[in-house]
């Protein structure tokens, strides 16, 4: 059989070695009514390599993912340089495990102490531990670490600007924990969270904002960071496209306590959607209420530098029901993959990188302003909301074309029904921009003019 | 700091940290900022909300610089791909080199999540044969691909759990778990509002329906149980426990982590699981990667069917779409539909071996840990005497004369080239080693490793100071494990700037 080795004759020493007359007699134990249903001949055969592939191929030919789209909304499509998949998916990195044994793992372990360093300098936070499953769980982990570090306030204060994955996640992460109440904070005319009132801030562990949140507008952390912390209140921001923080003030500049992201920007690939990365970073004096695993910096016995799982007496394999969080493996590889982006493009390449995003959205919002207006006057980064009368319509009428026209809110936001998420990256090119201006231009002309007749 | 200097140790090259290397004003990769015009930064973000640091803290170094760091850093790990990575209840099975080749296909990889149904078609396709494989394998109705590892699957489950209990009027508040479960159980219980009881097994490393009985209650939500458990023994009083946990108005929880055991041989459906989770890394072969990423898919009960996550997939007349009309759903676990690349990886290999591939996968996974087993039973105890399948655990009572214990054993098996087995756990075994072996290891590659264990043990008998004094042919010696955690250095920082 494909991948099991042994011949036959191979077994039969093995049987004989360990005095049983078959492989059947090893399962013996195994009460005979499950056995007689557990037959899986009635799952098709399997397949040699040439035809598994074929099969795949004839999958992915059915997946649309060279078509042209405007999407971000919590997944951003990036150019991923060659070398970063070539090197993380060395084999060395991509088939051990968790490094349980050190010595013989120093290169996860150094990698990961890179990357959480590379964490920590791109948030500005003093610390970030190994990494979470994506944005969406680590926005909640963060939550249930404000109420471990604020026991007794019964209030989470989420913003309804933030992703609403993010605030689902969260609200799935605290249905049945005792005593607490997810409340909703409204965005303002100009797409930012006014902040909650001093008795709210009072009542509650945190506020999450969005950074930049899901309109794609800039929240002013350092003013949210001052109030919050009027009240002993914690500040959460939630970063859905990380390679914002190249150009923003930092999380941890402005005076954040746990900001988290989601890392997928940051060198790995679309996907679908996953594996991403979350992102997790906060204070030094929090760190032994981080959920998730850390890496720290040791010696060994010839007093060389080396790096090591540490502070585990957080983690459920040693304290079990005490534990802060019940992850155990994470997205590794991921923020293996991370670091290596991280690396390549340096101080200099992801800041060239982040302008050129920030400045192809203010290009395309500069070609759209015919065709619509910007929904919110708040500044933001590589993502925008444009109002357009009959923008569903309009969005048909474009994928029609091939393009598709970002997100209509409305499928998130009843209340933005006529608006478009639009999203422009180091991806879309000035032709781009054009076909996607025209698609949505001409319809407007068309209906502009429909609308004429009618008059 | 200055590089160590560049000598060869074991055949490897040292290597600073990536910060370390470098110059300033060094960069590997840019792109042209300007290309489609636009307002520079300054010009539309206010200086209140711009960074002005220069991002300093991140690396200096060009493509070779990072190609080679990270090179000589992925040959200090031992891996699956480089040796027998015995570690138990870990499945650190070959990873097939073609599911990466179809993952990274640009009809998966550029793959926006949020692109119209009709725009994944492939994807979604996809999806659902896997999840009629996991279906078919686990005997159960219900199924949920968005959890992303195994720990988050047991989240869900138990998510799913509270809100049938609440549903019924009252969500219940504590969960059974025998003592030999994994950490993850009773940490996703708690997390989920349970407090946790934890049962002990009998002499022969079982658990009886008498003990189960005893700890059932009204207030009980649900039992949580591993099966093969984690010493590698078939529960075998499964249907009378799933008996008694339903008579008592209570759900049966199965950790999958072992179903390396059972493909073939039993399915949970059958057992009387509500749910269970699946590691397709450990079962369906997808790269553990250091540490994740995973995928934790659940499967459920039709009673429990209503509170899957959201959303789901639906066929109708057009095809496959996504579908948030679920009233009773526990909602999303995560953003997205899961650790998508994951599942590709996992669908290949199903595809590859089909039914009887399967079949033979824990066949032969069963054979290796019984051959390794009865091989080192002279000179190692077992914790038990009952049969087991794909994993055996052994104790270190026997060298406790010799003063090197457990770790010690383990330590020197890194000399001899192997990863260690997984010590100390379960926790009920004292001084545990616990070796899966899995499927895809030939018969000489167990020799060498069986050759090695015993030759450590006569070690630890003749030499002991050698056993304990291991590893001595790794990159790096014993690392100071007390020295991280009581002054913790979690990141680098640049020499001369200021802390955060």
């Amino acid at each position: 059989m494909r991948y099991t080795p042994h011949t036959s004759a191979e077994i039969a020493a093995m049987l004989r070695a360990i005095g049983a007359e078959s492989v059947d007699a090893l399962l013996a134990h195994v009460p005979e009514a499950l056995r007689a249903r557990a037959s899986l001949a009635a799952l098709p055969g399997g397949m040699d390599e040439r035809a598994m592939r074929a099969e795949l191929a004839a999958l992915a030919a059915r997946n649309r993912a060279d078509g042209l789209a405007f999407l971000g909304a919590g997944a951003y499509p990036h150019f991923i340089p060659a070398a970063v998949e070539q090197i993380a998916g060395r084999a060395e990195f991509a088939t051990a495990y968790t490094p349980y044994q050190p010595e013989v793992s120093q290169g996860t372990l150094q990698a990961t102490f890179e990357f959480q360093s590379a964490i920590a300098a791109l948030t500005g936070m003093e610390v970030a531990n190994a990494g979470m499953y994506d944005g969406a769980t680590a926005a909640a982990e963060a939550v249930l670490m404000t109420q471990r570090l604020r026991p007794g306030r019964p209030l989470i204060l989420v913003a309804r600007a933030l992703h609403p994955h993010y605030r689902q996640v969260i609200a799935t992460y605290l249905a049945g924990i005792k005593d607490v109440e997810l409340v909703e904070v409204p965005y303002g005319p100009d797409g930012a969270t006014p902040l909650p009132t001093a008795e709210q801030l009072r009542r509650a562990s945190c506020l999450v904002l969005g950074y930049p949140n899901v309109f794609g507008v800039v929240e002013d952390l350092t003013r949210a960071a001052e109030v919050v912390h009027g009240e002993d209140c914690l500040l959460v921001s939630a970063t859905a496209e990380a390679l914002a923080l190249a150009l923003l003030r930092t999380p941890g500049a402005a005076g954040v306590d746990v900001a988290i992201a989601e890392g997928q920007s940051l060198g790995l690939p679309l996907g679908y959607g996953g594996p991403g990365l979350g992102l997790f970073a906060s204070r030094e004096r929090f760190v032994r209420s981080l959920p998730g695993r850390l890496v720290g910096e040791t010696v060994d016995v010839h007093g060389r530098r080396g790096y090591v799982l540490t502070l585990a007496t957080r983690e459920q394999h040693i304290r079990r029901e005490r534990a802060t969080s019940n992850i155990c493996t994470n997205q590794g590889l991921c923020a293996v993959q991370v670091v290596v982006y991280l690396s390549l493009l340096g101080r200099h390449g992801l800041a060239s990188v982040a302008e050129r995003n920030l400045r192809g959205a203010h290009a395309l919002a500069e070609r759209l302003r015919g065709v619509g207006t910007l929904r919110f006057s708040g500044p933001y980064f590589n993502e925008l909301v444009l109002s357009l009368p009959d923008a569903r319509r309009r969005w048909q009428h474009a994928l029609g074309q091939g393009i598709v026209a970002g997100l209509p809110l409305g499928d998130w936001y009843p209340e933005l029904e006529d608006t478009l998420l639009l999203c422009a990256t180091e991806l879309h090119d000035a032709a781009a921009m054009d076909r996607l201006a025209a698609a949505l231009g001409a319809d407007a002309a068309a209906s502009a003019a429909r609308a004429g007749d009618r008059a | 700091m200055s590089r160590p200097a560049g000598v060869l140790r074991y055949g490897l090259l040292p290597e600073p940290l990536i910060f370390e290397r470098g110059a300033p004003g060094r960069t590997g990769a840019t792109c042209d900022p300007t290309e489609v015009g636009g307002p520079a930064p300054v010009d539309v973000l206010p200086a209140g909300l711009r960074r002005d640091d220069g991002l300093a803290g991140l690396p200096e170094v060009s493509e070779l610089d990072v190609v080679r760091h990270f090179t000589r850093l992925s040959q200090w790990n031992l891996s699956a791909a480089t040796t027998l990575y015995p570690l138990g209840s870990c499945t650190m099975k070959y990873n097939p080199i073609v599911n990466e080749a179809i993952v990274r296909s640009p009809g998966f990889a550029a793959l926006h999540p949020l692109l119209p149904d009709a725009w994944t078609q492939g994807a979604l396709e996809l999806m659902d044969r896997l999840a009629g494989f996991l279906r078919a394998v686990s005997g159960l109705p219900g199924i949920s691909l968005q959890p992303a590892a195994g720990a988050h699957g047991e989240l869900t489950g138990l998510k799913m759990v509270r809100a049938y209990h609440a549903d019924r009027g009252n969500p219940r508040h504590r969960v059974l778990i025998p003592a030999s479960a994994h950490g993850t159980n009773p940490a996703s219980a708690a997390l989920c509002g349970y407090t946790v009881t934890e049962m002990p097994a009998n002499d022969a490393g079982i658990l009886e329906v008498e003990t189960v009985r005893a700890h059932l209650g009204p207030d009980v939500a649900a039992m949580m149980i591993t099966n093969p458990n984690t010493i590698g023994l078939f529960e075998r009083n499964i249907q009378a426990i799933a008996e008694a946990v339903r008579e008592a108005g209570a759900l049966l929880y199965c950790d999958g982590a072992n179903m390396n055991a059972l493909l073939g041989v039993a399915k949970p459906g059958d057992m009387g699981a509500d749910v269970l989770q699946f590691n397709l890394h450990k079962t369906f072969s997808t790269p553990h990667g250091g540490g994740g990423p995973g995928a934790g898919p659940v499967a459920v009960s039709e009673r429990l069917e209503p509170y899957l996550p959201t959303p789901r997939l639906v066929r109708d007349a057009s095809g496959l779409r996504w579908s948030e009309d679920f009233p009773k759903t526990i909602g999303r676990v995560r953003s997205f539909h899961g650790n998508v690349g994951m599942l590709v990886r996992a669908y290949g290999y199903l595809r590859t071996l089909g039914g009887d591939g399967l079949t033979d996968v824990t066949a032969m996974a069963v054979l290796n840990a019984n051959y390794i087993r009865a091989k080192l039973a002279d000179v190692l105890p077992l914790a038990f005497q009952t049969p087991s399948l794909h994993e055996c655990v052994f104790t270190d009572r026997d060298l406790d004369a010799t003063g090197a214990h457990t770790l010690d054993l383990a330590k020197r098996l890194l000399d001899y080239g192997f990863f260690a087995p997984t010590i100390y756990f379960p926790l009920v075994v004292p001084g545990a080693i616990m070796i899966e072996p899995t499927e895809t290891e030939s018969k000489q590659t167990l020799d060498e490793f069986i050759a090695a264990v015993r030759a450590i043990v006569a070690e630890a008998r003749e030499t002991p100071e050698l056993v304990k004094e291991a590893p001595h042919a790794t990159f790096v010696g014993r690392l100071d494990e007390t020295r991280a955690a009581r002054r913790p250095v979690l990141r680098w920082k640049p020499p001369t700037a200021d802390p955060g």
